[in-house]
Parts: structure tokens; C-alpha cells; sequence
């Protein structure tokens, strides 16, 4: 008898299981914390609402490392992924990713068509852009009342002693330290470029070396800050922002040579349910669920029609979420795009000198 | 006669009972019951096939064998890898390159082959691509057209990159993982000074780990000797207490390891409280070693005592103060040598703000995200694979011998040191080797708290494998590994004799 | 039984030299319970001295208090008239012989022998002269490279005595050395061991609760029981003339039978049977008149037959076992069916035969009084 009732059990299941799939059902891949959650928040909530359609959300720590895997073996498991836009690109020119027929995109609500509301960079043959997110510096006000407001502040030991937090990568370090070494924004790739301008940057960033706490994920420079192990780190401005938000930590962001990226949905070859992937994606990049993304997180929306949609911190009604964006015009004075084309010729040289730099 | 029965059993051999050769019934009774036993371990075999020699073969031939390019670029891999490398660059090895740039742009895999190239010749991904874009338009002369693409073209060490991509099997890895250039033309040069990386990193990796088995023996070897004498009851509580970091996740642990030991942690705390930071700071100022207790805001509070101390100290030192000198010490001389009196006044008066806002007498080490951190909390993971095999041997060592030992006149220390430590020495091999082979292929502690000059090799390897995705080059630092962990075997066993070790 | 009639302990006034004395000793492990209680014993120089008795009756704890791995919880153990109390064992200069030898299995049979030497930092020629000397004694020469697991168990142990004694002791303590060797290898070594000591005139303090080796050996014998001394006496007084019950029963095979005091007569008493008639008993350990005691006679002395004379009870044969030398009839003798009598397989006996009653009897002296225990 019980080993009937398992049977029925099982049988039960698989037809629910079926049931679902009939249905439908994808798993979208992204970065976890803070950010998962906006996108459940904008996103996910109104598709399934919408569909009926369920959405598995898993986390990852970026790369193409699992991507490249799964497409290689055969066994593709993500539908779509968050990833960022030097992976697109290059996962694209590798023939990871499919290529995403931009006809699909929703229109403005003003009827502006898609291709033309985006940000100027933010489509490319893989992928579609969603946000604008940037690698800033922050520190801690209660600690350094009259505060750093400048890049070249941060490379400053004499002005503000302390340890420093940076990214355990080249990848806008070298950006930063030319910015504080005096190099526009506009000429930072041209100088990084040639051997003299890569020595210049970490001449800079011997500076501050000994006294360097590197941190490796997202999630780790708020904590450093907030632990007093560092008097200031760079960091996601996202992060920063929801610690200060919150948690209510006495943190102030300094935009100043901010260095700004894009994240952007990828369908990687092969995925078990593409076409819901695609109406997912279709339906996350409209200009509202933009907008009410960066309500959850203060990073700007790829479009252009979803900026004067922003409105104020989802759980704190008079906090506006507009000068919090890294795309805002004060934020954004002295922004730089980071170099995709010139992190995926040179990151391998790039990162063997800066490891042996740091091995030193 | 008796010769006669020598050339039967010479010619015919005995027999069995029922007149077959007795060598092949006996070889047919043992095949049956060699079948049996494989037909037991069958299931582990394959297992261990499937999972652990196949995948390390793959990937050792990995490190060696690149197809990416040979595959996908098939009219100018053959005439590149006739080209000898130092003649100058052919119209038809030109020719050849347009039409593979053409082909592989068709079916989306140039980012594949750019990235290959790129790895020998930082640059050539765009290269390729935007060179790529344009193919289709090309017309003869196409080395020309070549160059108007991109003027790097032009250059005799891009196409030699290219020929080492283009070689499917190749050295390149292996001799990169060691530090080594392999140019197209064969030769072979040390990598560029300032990306050299490997080879101290697999020397920092043997450091590491020989300190850390070196520690864990020392504290562990009391504590199993602890096991193995106290009675059972109590025994087996302070097992308890030896596993349960067993049973704790080892993220879990490591991040703990982080809250003792970070600048605002646990063991700073006490330190600071019990003013024990100071003695250390005075200790280590004589003996002139920061290089893992920096000191983030060491620094004179007393502006006038600072000031007036320098004029001694030029006397002494001259430009160059030694070591010994607090570090504020040294700035504050150097800031006299360059200004003068008013400019080491500035500096001594900024030096004491910033160490008020500090607190003074709080100064804090840095025992985390170094290699200090990596060892101890290595360390304290490892600990149990070491105590475990001594413990287990130390068990079997019977107290009689040490009692013999002392009723033949030996003193404590000769008894433990001649009779008891000797015979545990099974164990110390056992547990040394273990915890030397974990610790050298440790990867999440030095991940977390290894910070800069606390990374391993299996760091890098990591590195290879999810960040930049050459995992040819992962391959062949992990086959590097491999045969280094082969080889302390080696050394152990002419050493110690791996008969000799002792696991329970 | 190998023990003769002798009847004469011939060096129990060695005792007068004490070369080790325990003085009210007394020794605990727990705190509630005395393993050892109030112990004296003198030990004269050159004796070869068993403590025997059943395991955990102390013999071993006194062993180890004298060889310095325990302490006493109360009183002195002198060696050569001085205290050792706080002395630590390296510094006892005592030999010992472990119960498995304690040969250390990472050294040669020579390096073994050389330990003591070593540690004592004689020079190299001396520890080699002594080891050769030493492995002469105990005819194992040809061994000395061989490690200890490439021996059998008597060259072990014969490599264990040679260690102990090889930095020339004047004490030698023995922990049931024996104890893992077969019979006859067995009865072999304590030959040797005895004629090692006469040899050599070490005093031996050897532990063992098996009573034929000790009657075997010893000059004396200490029997233990209960962490108390029941009595110290060379082996043909023990085995004759044992002071107490548990003597009696532990030395030996008895026969014993139950009865009450009835009457005392000079060195003699008469003792009631439980279930029989009156017999006369040497009066050893009995009590008063009235008490209960327990009687004493070795199977060998039963007198069967006609011979049995004055005391003669009646006995029914219950079984015979032919055993060679001597045939042992079990029989029932006042009520008591466990009564053993050895007869000795020649002429002048008469053959028995099973539930056969015949008169038994035995020479008064025979017949020991004890206490009731």
C-alpha cells in the first residue's frame, strides 16, 4: 500500500511539474543582494503577475565563466543573464550569447521607437542594456568631517591618512589613478594606451599601496567602510546608496571621476525557454519597469524616456531617487565610460602586470 | 629412470585430477576469482575514472593543446606554421588571413580566435575584429589592405603571435605558467620583469603552506598527545571540540577569522585594551620588523618632542634613518631634510592630528587580509588533519615504553625525545603530508583573507578560469601544480618512505 | 606441584637486611578506596621476592610505587635506607622487565641494550663490551642487528632481562614477564630467570599471579589479596603450612571442610563438621571455641583405606581421572562432594572403584584450622 501511495505521489508530481512547464517557466541569473531584489521588485513581479509565466532567480558572481561552461557542454540552464558590457560584447564575438532582434523592444510611451529612447551604446547585437551603474569612491562622514571631494583626494595620504578600499583589479583602478594624476576623463584610454601612461597610473597607485584593503565583492566595501577598517573605498555607487538608505549609514559618495558601465540582459546559445526570454527581456526593458527599477536601487535607467519617471526610494517616500542616479547632471561632470574594446585587448596583459604589482 | 621422470615434467606438465594441465586449472580457478573482486570494485573504478583521471588527463592536455585556431582559421594555419618567422610577411599568408577573417566573421566565432591571439599579443583581439568588419570589402593586395585596416598588420611580431596561435599544440602555457615567452619562431625568453608572477607565486604558495604545516604541527602536536593520554571521557570532549570546526562551513569559519583579526576586530580590541599593542610596537621597533604588523596611524603625539629629538637624529642618521625609527619618525625627518624646521613642524603637526583622531595609543595591526591572516586561519583549518593521524598513532603507542625508558635512567625529555617521538613519527608524516598537500592547493581562505601578498597559486587558477577564461593557461598552472605536489610525494617517500605513514 | 617437602624456610631471616622496606604504605586512587592497605615488607638484599595474587589485589600498585610511576598515598618505601619517595624513577637506578617487553620496536636488539648505557653517557667502547656481555648472558649474540618485531616472544623476552639488567642494577623488578609465552617456554624462562639471579645476586621483586612460577622462583613469597600482605613465606611453608583460608585456597589445591570450634587442646583442636563427626585439626587460625573454621588438607595427604587410622571418616568415591602418575578421585566426604584425593598410581594402592565407600583419614598435623573466610 505505501508503496502505492509513493507511486501516486510521484506521478502526481511529474503532472505538476508538466503543468508548470506548460505554463512556462525561465531562470534569470543575476547578481544577487541589493540589485536581485530591484529587479524582483520591477521586473519579476509584474511579468509573473502579467504571464503566469514562473521565474526561477539565481545568483552568480559574473563572468563568462559559467555561460562559456554550460554552452560548451551542451547543457545550457540560464535563460537570461545580467551581465556586464564587456562580457556581452565578447560573449557575443564568441558566439556565447544569441543575437537579440531589436524590433521586439517596446516603443516609448510617447512613441519614440526603442532603438532611439536607448542611451547612445547601451543595445549591441547580444544584448540589451537596463542600467547605468558606476565605480565611485565613498567614505564615512561621522570619521572625515570636512571630507574628500576630489579623485585626487583619495590618492592624498598626507590629507587623509588612512587605509584605502579598492577592487582587487586593474579595471578602474588604473582609470582612477590617472584621473587623480591630473589626466582628463576624456583622454584616460588614449593615455592608458601606451606603456609610459600604464606606468604612470601605478606609480600613482604605489602610493597609496601599502595601506590598500582590496575587496573583491560588491557587498564588501560598506562593510569595510562601516567597520572602520577603511576611511574610504571605492565601491558600486548602488551599494553605497542602499547602505546610506537603508541601514542609514553616515556614508557620502564622491562622484568626482566616477567611471560609469552598463548591465545588460544576455540570452546565452541555447537556452532551454528563449522565446519567454525574450518576452521577458522584451518586458523588463519598457520604459516603466526602467523607471520603477531605479526606485529599488539608485542606478539609472538605460532609457531615455524612463528618467523623469523616477521618483522617490520605494520605502521612503522623501527620499528622490534623481540626484542619487550616476547619470544625474551634477554626478555626472566628470564621468567616465569605461573602455570595453580597450579592457578586452589589453586585460590580459593588464592583469598579469597588475598582479604581479601586487605580489611585490 | 629418474631421468626419465625429469623429462616428463619437463615436457608434460602435472596434471589435475581430471587431466588438465594443473597451471591452467589453476589459472582458471584464479581468473574467476580475479573476476569476482573486479566485479567489486567495478563501481569505484569507474567512478574514479569517470571523475578524477579522465578530467585530469583532459585538462592536462589542455594546458598543452589549443585547437582554437587551427580549427576555425583553416587556410592560414597550414602556411603559417611553414612560415619560419623571420622572413617577412607573404601576400599569400595575407591572402589566407582575409579569407579565414571572412569565414570565421560568417559564422560569429572571430571573437573566439581574437581572443585566442590576444593572448599572446595584447591587442589583437580589436585587431581581428575590426579587421574582420571590413574582409568582405578587401581586394587584392591584401597585405596592404591588411594594414589600412589596422597598422598593426604590418608588424613581423604580430604574425608571429598569430603562428603561436595558430599551433595547436604548444608549449606556450606550460611556459608561461613558469614565466616563460614562447615567441612564433621558437624561441624562448623570460617573461617581462614586471609581469613575472608565476614563479614567485608558486614559490610564495610552497612558503605558505610549509609554514602552516610547520604550525599546525606544533600546536597540534600537544593537543593529540592530549587526546591519546587523558581518559576516554574527557578525551573524547576535547575530540569533540578538535572536530567541531569539522563541522562548521569553512566560509563560516574563515569570515570568523576575519571578525578576530580585522583592524577594529576581537584580538585588536584586547590588544588596545590591555595596552599589550604598545609592548609588541616597542618589541617589534627594536627588532625592525613591520613587514606584516604595519601600523596604520603609529605616530608622535608630542609635536615639541618630535621636533626636538631631530637634530640628534640627523646627527646620527644623516639623510637615511634607520629602520628603527617609528615610521612617523622617518617622515618627520624627511619632511625636515626637505623644508627645514617649519616643514618638519607641518608635518609633525599633521601626523598628530590625524593620530588624535585616531586615539593615541591605539594603534592596530594588520593581521587580516595578508599572508599573516592566510596562515592563521589556514591553520586553524588544517589543524585537525593534523592531529587526526598523530592522534590515531600516539593511541598505539603503549606507556610501558616510555616507563622502560625511565626506569633505564632517561629523563623526561630523553624518554619523549628518544623512545615516544621517534615512534610517532608514522603520524607526523601522515599529517604533514596532508596538511602540506591541502594547504598547497588551498583556495577560499587566501581568497578572502589573503588580501595582496596572501594570494595562492589556486587563486590564480581561479582567476584563469572564471575571470579571464583562459583556461589553457588555468590548465597548465594546475599541471605545474600537480607535478610539484607529485613531486614532495616523491621527496617524502625517499625520505620517509610512504610505507611509513600512518593515517589510523 | 613442584614444591618439595622441605618444610623449612631457609631464608626468611634474609629479611634482617632489609634492602627495601615499605613502611605503612598505603595507597589510593580515588580518595574513597585504599588499593593498597598499610603495607610492610623488608626485602632483603640479593632475594629474588614474587608478590603474588589475584589481579587487583594491589601487587602491581606496590610494583610501580616502587619503581617510582606511583606514589604512595601514605608512608615510606626505602631503598638501601633511603627514602625514595620523591625520587623520580630515572634516578632509582631500578631494572624492570615489562609484561610486553616494552622492547622499543625503532631500535636494533643492540641499540636497545646500548639505551640505558647511553643515557647513563658511557663511552662508546664501555656500552659496546657491556651489550656484548649482556646479549652473551642471555645467548642471543648473533641478534643484536635484528629489530625487536623479527623476534620470537621468548628472544623478546630473553632481550627485555638482558636490557634491565645491562647497566647492572641492584634492583630488578619484574611485571609479570612471563605472562605471553606458552607453557612450556614459559616454565622454560623461569629456569633461566632463576638461575640468572643466583648468578648474578640481584635482588628480584618479581609480580605474578601464577603460583607455580612463583613456588618455582622465589626465595620468598608475598601473597596478596585485597591490597593486604595475607602471608610472606618461602614456598614450601606457603604451600604446607598456609596461615589463613585464602592461602590456602589460592596456593595449591585444598580440600576444604566446614565446621565449628568444639573444644581446644593445646595446639589442637577439635573441630564439628557441619554435617559429620568430630575430627582433630592443628589449631592455625581458628578463633574461639564456638567459632566457625575451616579445614584444610591437601589432596595428597588423604590417607585412604585401612591406613587412615584414628580420624577416619567415610568417603564415597564420586569419580576417578587417570592421570599417569597419579590418580584423582573426587569423593564425598561429609556431605561435601568436592573432597579431592590424589593416589599414587603404584602397587601398594588398592584400585577404587566409583561409589565405593572407604574409610579416609590424614596424620592430625595435616589438617590445618583456619579462619572461616
Amino acid at each position: 500500500m505505501k508503496l502505492k501511495n509513493v507511486l501516486i505521489g510521484a506521478v502526481s508530481a511529474i503532472a505538476l511539474a508538466g503543468a508548470a512547464q506548460a505554463a512556462g517557466q525561465i531562470t534569470v541569473v543575476s547578481w544577487g543582494g541589493a540589485y536581485s531584489k530591484s529587479q524582483v521588485e520591477a521586473y519579476h513581479k509584474p511579468f509573473i503577475a502579467k504571464t503566469g509565466v514562473q521565474i526561477i532567480s539565481e545568483d552568480y558572481n559574473g563572468g563568462l565563466a559559467e555561460v562559456k561552461a554550460q554552452v560548451e557542454a551542451g547543457n545550457v540552464t540560464w535563460d537570461i543573464v545580467d551581465v556586464e558590457l564587456s562580457d556581452a560584447v565578447r560573449g557575443c564575438d564568441e558566439g556565447l550569447l544569441e543575437p537579440i532582434d531589436k524590433s521586439i523592444l517596446t516603443a516609448a510611451p510617447d512613441g519614440t521607437p526603442a532603438e532611439d529612447d536607448f542611451i547612445e551604446g547601451t543595445l549591441t547585437e547580444c544584448a540589451v542594456a537596463t542600467i547605468v551603474w558606476s565605480t565611485i569612491y565613498a567614505y564615512d562622514k561621522s570619521k572625515l568631517p570636512s571630507g574628500p571631494t576630489t579623485m585626487a583626494d583619495f590618492f592624498d595620504l598626507a590629507k587623509f591618512p588612512g587605509k584605502r578600499g579598492l577592487r582587487k583589479t586593474p579595471k578602474a583602478n588604473l582609470e582612477f589613478a590617472l584621473i587623480a594624476d591630473g589626466v582628463p576623463a576624456s583622454e584616460v584610454y588614449d593615455v592608458l594606451s601606451t606603456d609610459e601612461g600604464v606606468d604612470r597610473a601605478f606609480a600613482k597607485l604605489d602610493q597609496i599601496k601599502s595601506e590598500v584593503v582590496w575587496w573583491e565583492a560588491g557587498a564588501q566595501p560598506p562593510q569595510l567602510l562601516a567597520d572602520g577598517e577603511v576611511v574610504m573605498t571605492t565601491a558600486y555607487n548602488g551599494r553605497v546608496f542602499n547602505a546610506v538608505a537603508a541601514e542609514n549609514k553616515p556614508f557620502e559618495i564622491v562622484w568626482d571621476g566616477q567611471v560609469w558601465d552598463l548591465d545588460l540582459w544576455v540570452i546565452p546559445k541555447g537556452a532551454p525557454n528563449k522565446d519567454l526570454a525574450l518576452d521577458f527581456l522584451a518586458f523588463s526593458t519598457e520604459t516603466e519597469q526602467l523607471a520603477a527599477q531605479a526606485s529599488w536601487i539608485s542606478y539609472g535607467p538605460a532609457r531615455k524616456s524612463s528618467a523623469p519617471l523616477v521618483g522617490s526610494y520605494a520605502t521612503k517616500p522623501d527620499l528622490d531617487m534623481g540626484p542619487q542616479m550616476p547619470t544625474a547632471p551634477e554626478n555626472f561632470k566628470n564621468a567616465l565610460q569605461n573602455d570595453f574594446e580597450f579592457w578586452a585587448d589589453n586585460q590580459d596583459e593588464l592583469n598579469e602586470r597588475f598582479n604581479a604589482w601586487l605580489a611585490q | 629412470m629418474a631421468e626419465t621422470t625429469t623429462e616428463t615434467t619437463k615436457n608434460a606438465p602435472l596434471l589435475a585430477a581430471d587431466g588438465t594441465p594443473l597451471r591452467r586449472k589453476l589459472e582458471q580457478a584464479l581468473f574467476v576469482s580475479r573476476m569476482r573482486a573486479l566485479g567489486l570494485v567495478a563501481p569505484l573504478l569507474a567512478f574514479i575514472l569517470a571523475v578524477f583521471i579522465i578530467p585530469i588527463v583532459y585538462f592536462m592536455i589542455q594546458g598543452m593543446h589549443n585547437p582554437v585556431y587551427a580549427d576555425r582559421m583553416p587556410n592560414s594555419t597550414p602556411i603559417l606554421q611553414a612560415w619560419d618567422g623571420q622572413s617577412p610577411v607573404t601576400e599569400e599568408m595575407a591572402e589566407a588571413m582575409v579569407k579565414d577573417l571572412i569565414l570565421t566573421r560568417d559564422n560569429r566565432e572571430i571573437g573566439r580566435v581574437a581572443t585566442r591571439v590576444n593572448q599572446e599579443f595584447s591587442g589583437a583581439r580589436s585587431m581581428f575584429t575590426s579587421s574582420a568588419r571590413k574582409a568582405e570589402r578587401m581586394e587584392p593586395p591584401f597585405l596592404e589592405a591588411l594594414v589600412d585596416a589596422d597598422k598593426d598588420w604590418g608588424k613581423q611580431e604580430v604574425w608571429r603571435a598569430i603562428k603561436v596561435a595558430a599551433t595547436s599544440w604548444t608549449p606556450a602555457y606550460y611556459l608561461a605558467a613558469l614565466d616563460f615567452q614562447y615567441a612564433g619562431d621558437g624561441s624562448i625568453t623570460r617573461q617581462d620583469a614586471e609581469r613575472r608572477i608565476h614563479v614567485a607565486l608558486f614559490v610564495r604558495t610552497m612558503e605558505i603552506s610549509l609554514i602552516v604545516t610547520i604550525s599546525c604541527f606544533v600546536l597540534g602536536y600537544p593537543v593529540a598527545w592530549l587526546l591519546a593520554e587523558l581518559p576516554v571521557r574527557k578525551a573524547n570532549l576535547l575530540m569533540i571540540l578538535v572536530l567541531l570546526p569539522f563541522w562548521t562551513s569553512i566560509l563560516v569559519r574563515t569570515t570568523a577569522w576575519i571578525a578576530m583579526l580585522q583592524g577594529q576586530g576581537v584580538m585588536n580590541d584586547l590588544m588596545v585594551f590591555t595596552g599589550l599593542n604598545q609592548v609588541i610596537l616597542q618589541i617589534s621597533m627594536l627588532f625592525n620588523d613591520y613587514k606584516d604588523l604595519t601600523v596604520s596611524s603609529l605616530c608622535g603625539i608630542d609635536v615639541n618632542a618630535a621636533l626636538g629629538s631631530i637634530p640628534a637624529a640627523v646627527e646620527k642618521f644623516g639623510a637615511s634613518p634607520p629602520g628603527t625609527l617609528t615610521r612617523c619618525g622617518a617622515e618627520i625627518l624627511a619632511a625636515f631634510e626637505q623644508g627645514g624646521e617649519s616643514g618638519a613642524r607641518s608635518h609633525a603637526e599633521a601626523l598628530a592630528a590625524s593620530a588624535q583622531r585616531w586615539g593615541y595609543g591605539d594603534e592596530r595591526f594588520s593581521m587580516i587580509y595578508n599572508k599573516l591572516g592566510t596562515i592563521i586561519a589556514m591553520t586553524h583549518i588544517l589543524l585537525p588533519f593534523m592531529i587526526l593521524p598523530l592522534y590515531s598513532v600516539m593511541k598505539t603507542v603503549p606507556p610501558s615504553y616510555l616507563r622502560a625508558a625511565k626506569s633505564m635512567g632517561a629523563t623526561n625529555w630523553t624518554a619523549f625525545w628518544r623512545v615516544y617521538f621517534p615512534q610517532t613519527i608514522p603520524g607526523i608524516g601522515a599529517g604533514a603530508l596532508l596538511v602540506f598537500i591541502l594547504a598547497i592547493g588551498y583556495y577560499i581562505t587566501p581568497a578572502l583573507v589573503g588580501g595582496q601578498d596572501g594570494q595562492m597559486i589556486s587563486n590564480f587558477i581561479d582567476f584563469h578560469m572564471r575571470r579571464s577564461l583562459n583556461w589553457s593557461l588555468a590548465a597548465a598552472l594546475g599541471g605545474v601544480l600537480l607535478i610539484i605536489v607529485l613531486f614532495f610525494y616523491w621527496l617524502y617517500d625517499r625520505i620517509v618512505g610512504i610505507d611509513n605513514m600512518k593515517l589510523g | 606441584m613442584r614444591a618439595t617437602s622441605q618444610g623449612m624456610d631457609m631464608t626468611a631471616d634474609k629479611a634482617a637486611d632489609a634492602f627495601v622496606e615499605f613502611e605503612r604504605v598505603q595507597k589510593s586512587y580515588d580518595g574513597e578506596t585504599l588499593v593498597v592497605k598499610d603495607l610492610n615488607l623488608n626485602i632483603g638484599r640479593g632475594e629474588f621476592l614474587t608478590m603474588l595474587g589475584p589481579s587487583g589485589s594491589g601487587k602491581t600498585t606496590c610494583l610501580m610505587m616502587l619503581a617510582g610511576f606511583e606514589t604512595a598515598t601514605h608512608g615510606d618505601i626505602r631503598l638501601d635506607g633511603k627514602a625514595i619517595n620523591n625520587i623520580p624513577p630515572h634516578k632509582r637506578g631500578i631494572g624492570m622487565v615489562f609484561q610486553n617487553y616494552a622492547l622499543f620496536p625503532h631500535m636494533t636488539v643492540a641499540e636497545n641494550l646500548a639505551f640505558p648505557l647511553e643515557v647513563r653517557k658511557l663511552s662508546k667502547a664501555d656500552i659496546e663490551t657491556k651489550v656484548g656481555r649482556a646479549l652473551d648472558m642471555v645467548q642471543m649474540k648473533a641478534f643484536g642487528g635484528r629489530r625487536p618485531a623479527q623476534l620470537s616472544g621468548g628472544q623478546q623476552q630473553r632481550i627485555a632481562l638482558a636490557r634491565a639488567l645491562v647497566f647492572e642494577p641492584e634492583l630488578v623488578l619484574m611485571d609479570e614477564p612471563l605472562g605471553a609465552l606458552d607453557k612450556q617456554l614459559r616454565e622454560h624462562m623461569q629456569y633461566e630467570i632463576k638461575h640468572l639471579h643466583e648468578r648474578l645476586g640481584v635482588t628480584v621483586v618479581y609480580v605474578t599471579h601464577d603460583q607455580s612460577e612463583a613456588l618455582t622462583m622465589s626465595d620468598r613469597i608475598a601473597v596478596f589479596n585485597d591490597g593486604v600482605i595475607q602471608q610472606l613465606a618461602g614456598p614450601a611453608t606457603l604451600y604446607e603450612k598456609p596461615e589463613n583460608a585464602f592461602v590456602a585456597q589460592f596456593i595449591g589445591e585444598n580440600n576444604k571442610l566446614r565446621g565449628r570450634v568444639e573444644n581446644i587442646e593445646g595446639s589442637h583442636a577439635v573441630i564439628a563438621l557441619d554435617n559429620g563427626p568430630k575430627v582433630k585439626a592443628l589449631a592455625v587460625n581458628c578463633g574461639g571455641i564456638g567459632k566457625p573454621t575451616l579445614l584444610s588438607i591437601r589432596p595428597e595427604r588423604v590417607i585412604l583405606g585401612p591406613e587412615a587410622g584414628e580420624t577416619a571418616l567415610k568417603g564415597r568415591v564420586v569419580e576417578l581421572i587417570y592421570l599417569g602418575d597419579h590418580i584423582r578421585c573426587r569423593m564425598e566426604v561429609a556431605g561435601d562432594d568436592e573432597f579431592i584425593v590424589k593416589v599414587p598410581n603404584n602397587h601398594a594402592h588398592a584400585v577404587l572403584q566409583v561409589g565405593e565407600e572407604t574409610p579416609i583419614g590424614w596424620v592430625v598435623d595435616d589438617c590445618r584450622a583456619l579462619d572461616a573466610a
